[in-house]
């Protein structure tokens, strides 16, 4: 279970204190899939931040009995000038894990072949999200953290994106953060929507559209 | 499967975490720092060996014997392998943060982290740069093994910890304010002749000598070449005061580096 429990946070702008979320109360429980909608700007990078624990709340608190994901395919931690075995073997030790047997698996599925062992910055940028979404598939987490659309690579590579995540992971939790209602509302069961600092939560989805809806032309 | 570590971990487990990442982080900073081309990681103390070196050559070449009845290569060998402690280990950490930020979405990668695996680079690479260069050129005669090792030890030490701490005041400090930046080279520059590292402290007039010894890394300097030739020169140093003057230092940048880590925003 994650639970975040009245959770503010601001930040300090040139025009003085921002406040992002106000608020905010939530509960993600153990193979629940959410999602939670936003506008551009409604703070849904935040979001993810505070429950990947990057980043920590102004008030409130988080309470973590699961563990959960990186952003789902982020790549924006590599190191360019390093392979991508490289990468795979820091992502590996910093989770504890032996990298040994997971780089055919890798190799594999992100279809990079010996390219592996090439520096990342002649990737295509291709290369790089596929690696970033294989590199994802690497620990078990209970809660894996979805910022926007996975559109990974070609139709085929989606394809497998979506057979490893949604099929072979479907008793994992999911948060899903977008702005596209269709894509969230074909993997939740709980909508949450983001407007104005404020997370209201709906079971019914007709009901969370029908709110995100006018939340867009409010402003 | 993998599990992952378990929400709320003990100390210990917190501690086995840290370790694995801190170890992590190393190997990613000194394959992107050297490579795998040549030879590689030996860089690591090869590149300050150099360094010490070419001022060894230079020193013995401009015939600065004159300064202290030391024999010019020891002179040089524990000066500038202690200027390579406290200058490269802030040098490194300033804007140690900023290109490591992306990191930091993996909850376990902490500002700390990236310090503290920085300054074990610049410790292992100064300390195994010195000791080999002392061994090389004891094998040649050019300078002698220490008479006291185990003052050598403890000042080497007290010069790591003064280093450390200023390190991660200033790299702490630069998060927040760029001018640390721009100060801190020219600062180095202006401290380094007065820490001790090309002159003996006794070479000084008495009012001098007091004035220098604020200065915390003197002491320490002066402290190991007492380990080393104890008998030929007379040392001077307060070596109580170097660390009291390294406890306020690491009191002041743990302070300001756990408030810059509780700030901290991944891209």
């Amino acid at each position: 279970m994650i639970r975040l429990h009245d959770i503010c946070k601001s930040y300090h702008t040139s025009q003085g204190q921002h406040e992002v979320l106000k608020n905010v109360n939530v509960t993600v429980e153990r193979g629940q899939k959410v999602g939670i909608l936003g506008r551009n700007g409604a703070g849904k990078s935040t979001m993810i931040r505070l429950l990947s624990g990057a980043e920590r709340p102004t008030s409130g608190s988080i309470e973590r009995t699961m563990s959960v994901s990186w952003p789902l395919a982020f790549g924006g931690a590599f190191q360019t000038t390093l392979t991508g075995y490289d990468n795979l073997r820091f992502i590996c030790r910093i989770y504890g894990i032996d990298p040994t047997d997971k780089v055919e698996y890798v190799q594999e599925f992100s279809e990079l072949g010996s390219y592996l062992r090439e520096p990342m910055r002649i990737y295509s940028s291709g290369m790089r999200a596929r690696l970033a979404f294989a590199l994802s598939m690497l620990i078990e987490f209970d809660c894996f953290l979805i910022d926007e659309v996975v559109s990974v690579g070609d139709a085929r590579f989606h394809e497998k994106c979506q057979r490893e995540l949604f099929d072979k992971r479907a008793d994992r939790a999911l948060i899903i953060v977008s702005h596209d209602m269709g894509y969230v509302r074909e993997h939740c069961s709980k909508l949450c929507v983001l407007s104005q600092g404020h997370l209201s939560s709906f079971d019914d989805a007709d009901e969370a559209y029908e709110f995100y809806h006018r939340a867009i032309h409010l402003q | 499967m993998n599990t992952p570590s378990p929400a709320v971990p003990s100390i210990f487990e917190a501690l086995r975490v840290q370790g694995r990442v801190i170890y992590a982080l190393m190997m990613r900073e000194v394959i992107t720092r050297y490579g795998r081309h040549n030879i590689g990681f030996l860089w690591l103390f090869v590149e300050p060996m150099l360094f010490t070196l070419a001022v060894t050559l230079l020193w013995g070449g401009l015939k600065l014997n004159h300064v202290s009845a030391l024999p010019i290569t020891a002179f040089a060998v524990t000066g500038y392998s202690s200027i390579l402690l406290w200058r490269n280990m802030p040098g490194r950490l300033i804007g140690s943060v900023q290109p490591n930020l992306s990191l930091m979405y993996h909850r376990q990668v902490k500002v700390i982290d990236v310090f503290v695996s920085r300054l074990l680079i610049e410790f292992m690479g100064a300390t195994i740069s010195f000791i080999a260069l002392t061994i090389i050129f004891a094998t040649f005669d050019w300078m002698s093994l220490p008479e006291d090792l185990l003052k050598v030890i403890e000042g080497w030490l007290m010069l790591t910890w003064f280093g450390c701490a200023l390190a991660i005041l200033l790299g702490a400090l630069a998060e927040d304010y760029e001018i640390i930046e721009k100060l801190w080279h020219p600062l180095a520059y202006i401290i380094m002749p007065l820490s001790g590292a090309g002159f003996i402290v006794d070479t000084l007039p008495k009012e001098g000598q007091d004035a220098i010894l604020w200065l915390p890394m003197i002491n320490g300097v002066e402290y190991i070449r007492e380990g080393f030739f104890g008998s030929v020169i007379v040392s001077h140093y307060d070596m109580a005061y170097m660390a009291e003057a390294n406890l306020v230092l690491t009191v002041l940048g743990l302070a300001k580096m756990l408030k810059i880590s509780r700030e901290v925003t991944p891209e």
